[in-house]
């Protein structure tokens, strides 16, 4: 799939900071005044930043309000919802909290619900494509939802909870790379897209098209792919295993957090790379690729 | 609504036939020509003059070799457009009710006043049956001519999906497959029409008719024809041999 970097912004960014989101629900930390406000932008400016990164991504953006209408089928229209309930949620929270010193417990415990379910929602988004069938796995929505709890702690200076979450994290990632090799496009061959294999097997001959087209930029994405096993260590070393170790192994404060947010935010969009250009869709195979 | 509707009993599409298509691409041209000036949008080209020419177009046609076990291989002509399917992941994925099923028909159609150009349906279908125009922002995909085939306006024969009128081979038959006699549904019947990728469970409504088998043994005419010579050969063969 093509790594369209408006995606990877999106779901690295949302995902922090929904993250965010949901330890100041839960008050943790226990902030308030103006240093909860300056959590609070943080929190928002990545979940709306990231948002919008995702808005960017639309062919035609006049249309993008309706996207709330069909949250009875669409995983889409579920997240565009949720997003904007946990924001609003949360917004009554913070208002409470920065302005008027006022911790409204059950409010922010529902604004982190939102917002996790939120995370859940996105990760449902991919899960749901068995047409991809390296994102159609149980593993993809736990990554989604660890990656918002880990950052998410990070940035709360969380520091055991971050740890864990990371390590759980990067044995899940490695646990879902090794299982999404092995499953390859799942059983499905050029034999069965196309109802041939009856006479043999089969190999392109003539393309449709001797040009580009949507599809192909679109779901044949081959770069990137090359670089896969290098990818894969600095995601596991910069996301997960050196924020894990700064946050147990030393101290933490402003500098050892610091350091570990940016090498998670590295390591993060390394594997969000990855997420898209690794993905390989079935539909492929009519292009005998 | 992009919920999917229970089911359709009607359930109009194309059969395909895949002995039968000769690859002429003339089922893709008429389509690109019939549906850039009626339904929704037209149908964009990007440089088509230039030295990248690309554009959208609702129905492609790739060509296989599928190759035995033993013999010549065969070529398969392979036109391939939306599938109509009764389990649609495209019309589920849609957020904004732009991708709907009809109940009427279960054709599948986007009403391009609601599409917000996100690509998803595309993603969720297996075939690459949709293609997002590159600069009207907004999915295509193909209508079965739904301004063709109930129009009173055209004639009669006229009638059916562009691609269909068009095909010089009569490798294409529109009809009701929800109907177990119409004549769509016994052609089917006969020639053992078959889905694709049917583990994907999309159920797609429009079939695919298998190459028939071969009448003589392919490798038959990989044989030398002239082993040894005989009449007018046969003495120049000798002829020669003398010089």
């Amino acid at each position: 799939m093509h790594p369209a970097p408006s995606v990877i912004l999106f779901t690295t960014l949302s995902g922090l900071g929904f993250g965010l989101l949901a330890f100041l629900g839960l008050g943790l930390p226990p902030v308030t005044g103006w240093v909860a406000f300056v959590f609070f932008c943080l929190a928002y400016v990545l979940a709306v930043g990231g948002l919008l990164a995702s808005v960017t991504h639309l062919a035609n953006k006049k249309n993008a309000i309706k996207a709330f209408r069909e949250w009875r089928s669409s995983w889409l229209s579920r997240e565009g919802v949720f997003a904007v309930a946990s924001l609003l949620v949360m917004a009554v929270f913070a208002i409470a909290l920065v302005f008027f010193d006022i911790r409204l417990r059950t409010v922010g415990a529902l604004g982190a619900l939102l917002s996790l379910t939120t995370v859940f929602t996105t990760s449902m988004i991919y899960t749901q494509l068995k047409t991809v069938p390296r994102w159609n796995m149980w593993t993809t929505p736990p990554i989604f939802l660890l990656h918002a709890i880990g950052g998410g702690a990070l940035l709360a200076g969380q520091p055991r909870l971050a740890a864990v979450s990371l390590i759980l994290l990067g044995f899940l990632m490695v646990w879902a790379w090794i299982t999404g090799d092995e499953k390859g496009l799942g059983g499905t061959t050029m034999e069965t897209a196309t109802g041939l294999g009856r006479i043999g097997k089969l190999r392109l001959l003539e393309p449709p098209h001797s040009g580009q087209n949507y599809l192909l930029k679109e779901m044949a994405y081959d770069v990137g792919r090359k670089h896969a096993q290098k990818l894969r260590v600095l995601s596991l070393v910069f996301g997960y295993a050196l924020p894990a170790a700064l946050m147990l192994l030393f101290t933490v404060h402003h500098t050892t957090a610091l350091i570990a947010i940016l090498s998670h935010l590295f390591g993060v969009a390394a594997g969000r790379w990855l997420f898209f250009a690794e993905a390989a869709h079935v539909q492929r195979l009519y292009y005998g690729k | 609504m992009t919920s999917l509707p229970q089911s359709t009993e009607t359930k109009l599409g194309l059969v395909i036939d895949l002995d039968t298509c000769v690859g002429c691409h003339a089922c893709v041209v008429s389509c690109k020509e019939w549906n850039t000036s009626n339904y929704g949008t037209a149908l964009s080209d990007v440089d088509a003059y230039g030295a990248e020419p690309q554009g959208t177009f609702l129905n492609r046609v790739n060509s296989f070799e599928a190759m035995p076990e033993s013999g010549c291989s065969q070529t398969v002509h392979f036109p391939k457009s939306c599938l109509h399917c009764e389990d649609a992941p495209c019309v589920t994925v849609c957020p904004t009710g732009a991708s709907y099923k009809r109940e009427e028909d279960g054709i599948v159609l986007v009403n391009e006043a609601d599409c917000m150009g996100c690509g998803l349906c595309a993603w969720s279908c297996p075939y690459g049956a949709r293609e997002l125009d590159q600069i009207f922002g907004v999915m295509k995909k193909c209508t079965l001519c739904v301004d063709r085939i109930y129009n009173e306006n055209i004639p009669e024969e006229d009638r059916v999906p562009s691609c269909v009128r068009t095909c010089p081979a009569g490798a294409r038959h529109f009809g009701d497959l929800g109907d177990p006699d119409s004549d769509v549904s016994r052609l089917v019947a006969a020639r053992g029409g078959m889905d694709l990728m049917p583990e994907m469970g999309t159920k797609p409504v429009n079939k695919y008719l298998p190459p028939r088998l071969k009448d003589a043994p392919s490798d038959a005419t990989l044989e030398a024809t002239h082993k040894t010579p005989e009449g007018l050969f046969a003495w120049l063969d000798k002829a020669l041999e003398k010089l």
